[in-house]
């Protein structure tokens, strides 16, 4: 935390020796403006970056706000509120709001508590078959979702598994693991082992210890997994439309089929919800996280 | 993977002979069993996630490889006949599909590098306190759902829209049509407009692992070499980007692997002139109902992405991803 304070006073020199360096070099005033321009390109081509990617959000924003013509919420027609106080008055959408955030939590659950004991697993001990656990759990990141949900989809068409919940909570649960295993692990590995040492030094028993140093530490990595599974499962489409069947729709499913009938705005108005929703609690745990800092 | 042994291994005192003050075992009898319930600690503990995945992700392939094999209908049912003409006969009906799969994702990789590295410098070098608030904002436009943000891209690259009158009026449009990107003045149902949904929908799969590499270096890097009278262009060439190589490698991958099988851009933003493989896969498997040939699609795709990913780690050279 204190590499915060320690990296901004080095830019800072990093900026001034960058300005003292070129300027005898540079000579004629005429080219001051072009000079600052190109030592300042890196941070402008960053902003435009970041335009790039909240420029989609900025949109779906606005048009939470429209009133359209037809079916489709493409064209800008006039300011509305109407969707914002209705947010729910579109036929089945808010039940597959309600659905997806089931599977969520339910999947989120699961995933956390199972990911965890593995990252323990393979961040604290040495046993054989580790490269091969690693690797099983390296390997679903890295493969297309299609492939995926198209393999589990035949498995559960060969064992004949009716398509539904379960299936769908199956295949969240599946593919958030790995997700959770790899931010819990890394907080694990980075833990300081000494401070479990001193605890025992300090006559706390394996299930004290555990309890009151060893989960506290690893506090940070687990919410971190747990909230990466909530937002993968919540969000994910590719392998959830090859595992649902016919009944059971998702939100992201409601959006898919919507795209082709017609979008209502409502749509617009949960993805800026859900934005500005998620951006609270993040930028909320930020300052909680500074303030005790601050404390310490 | 083996560089992080020692590092675990630090970290794993072995508890069992460290602990004359964590007496729990009285009898030499007692310490052995319990010693040698410890080294089955860890197995317990990788069991539910391992066999998890065994049974949802490992076992899966084995089915698809089975009907992969299969011929029939489905009226009659689908039976094992060793036929690998569904592979033959997948290639030659979607190869450009599998071209165009390819070709869109290395493109969206490409500019993903190109977008996402200035970003990914700024934040680590150049954002000060304003460090934690940047992240947030990358990883921000993912909380809104990847359907809708697509969808706003429709809005955004409308025929009526602000960028097509834009590049229109700068004669952007021509050059691009010229080169078999865009078509008819417009750029919905175009390439350009698939693969400017792809870069857009990967991105912050690279600007991450660029950040978290570019924020491990030592910053006396940077000034060893400006005392040594390097140039900025040098210092970048010769020190922040060798140091960097790590997460371009793990950024290309996570962009390239997932956008090479992606549909939903190709879906929405494109026309049926734009399909990927993936468009494929997901018709054959969920209208078509022809499950042999979206088998053999799947495993093909695998191989090409396994033979490629492997040949490219293998010349990025790079020790450790996960």
């Amino acid at each position: 935390m204190a590499t915060g304070t320690h990296i901004d006073n080095s830019s800072r020199t990093k900026g001034g020796s960058a300005g003292g360096s070129p300027a005898p070099a540079g000579g004629s005033p005429a080219l001051a403006p072009l000079r600052r321009l190109r030592r300042h390109a890196v941070v402008l081509a960053g902003a435009a970056s970041l335009l790039y990617l909240l420029l989609p959000n900025v949109v779906v924003m606005l048009f939470s706000f429209n009133k359209p013509a037809g079916r489709f919420n493409y064209d800008w027609r006039a300011f509305s509120t109407d969707a914002w106080t209705d947010p729910c008055g579109v036929a089945d959408m808010c039940g597959s709001l309600g659905l997806s955030l089931q599977i969520a939590v339910l999947s989120t659950l699961v995933a956390t508590a199972f990911g965890t004991f593995a990252a323990f697993a393979l961040a604290r001990y040495r046993f054989r078959g580790k490269g091969t656990g690693n690797a099983l759990i390296f390997l679903p990141m890295a493969m297309p979702e299609v492939v995926m949900g198209a393999s589990l989809g035949t498995l559960f068409l060969n064992t004949r598994v009716a398509f539904g919940f379960v299936t769908i909570l199956i295949a969240h649960i599946m593919f958030c693991l790995s997700f959770v295993v790899v931010a819990v692990k890394a907080r694990v590995m980075s833990m300081d082992p000494r401070l479990e040492e001193a605890a025992r030094d300090l006559y706390a028993g394996p299930v004290q210890t555990f309890l009151r140093v060893t989960l506290p530490l690893a506090a940070p990595g687990i919410a971190a997994g747990a909230m990466l599974s909530f937002a993968l499962s919540f969000d994910d489409f590719i392998i959830t439309q090859f595992n649902a069947g016919p009944s059971t729709v998702t939100f992201p499913m409601f959006v898919w089929g919507a795209a082709q009938r017609g979008v209502p705005v409502q749509v617009n108005v949960i993805g800026t919800a859900m934005f500005l929703i998620a951006v609270a609690i993040v930028l909320g745990g930020q300052i909680a996280a500074g303030r005790r800092r601050r404390q310490a | 993977m083996t560089t992080t042994l020692p590092a675990s291994a630090g970290a794993s005192p072995p508890p069992g002979p460290a602990g004359p003050a964590d007496s729990s075992g009285p009898s030499d009898g007692a310490g052995t069993s319990a010693r040698s319930r410890r080294r089955l600690t860890p197995y317990w503990l990788l069991l539910p996630a391992g066999l998890w995945l065994a049974v949802f992700f490992v076992a899966p392939f084995f089915y698809q490889a089975s009907t992969s094999v299969q011929s029939g209908s489905l009226e009659e049912g689908f039976r094992v006949t060793w036929d690998f003409t569904n592979y033959t006969d997948a290639l030659a009906t979607y190869a450009p599909h599998f071209l165009r799969s390819f070709l869109y994702a290395a493109t969206a990789t490409l500019l993903c590098l190109l977008i996402g590295y200035p970003l990914a410098y700024m934040i680590a070098f150049r954002a000060g306190r304003w460090r934690g608030l940047l992240l947030v904002m990358v990883i921000a436009p993912f909380f809104t759902s990847f359907l809708i943000r697509t969808l706003a891209w429709k809005t955004i690259l409308s025929d009526a829209g602000p960028v097509v009158s834009v590049l229109k009026s700068v004669h952007i449009l021509d050059v691009t049509s010229q080169l078999g990107l865009t078509g008819d003045d417009r750029l919905l149902a175009t390439p350009l407009a698939v693969v400017c949904g792809l870069t857009y929908n990967f991105l912050p799969f690279m600007i991450l692992p660029l950040y978290s590499s570019l924020e491990r270096i030592d910053l006396s890097l940077h000034e060893a070499a400006r005392d040594l009278y390097a140039k900025p262009a040098t210092v970048f060439r010769k020190v922040t980007f060798p140091l960097s190589l790590p997460g371009v490698v793990a950024g290309t991958l996570l962009t390239f692997i997932p956008a090479s099988g992606d549909y939903i851009n190709a879906q929405l933003l494109g026309s049926p002139n734009t399909q990927m493989v993936g468009n494929a896969i997901q018709k054959q498997f969920l209208n078509v109902l022809d499950y042999p040939a979206a088998a053999a699609m799947s495993f093909i795709l695998m191989a090409i992405i396994l033979i490629v990913v492997s040949v490219y780690m293998r010349k990025a050279g790079t020790e450790e991803l996960v």
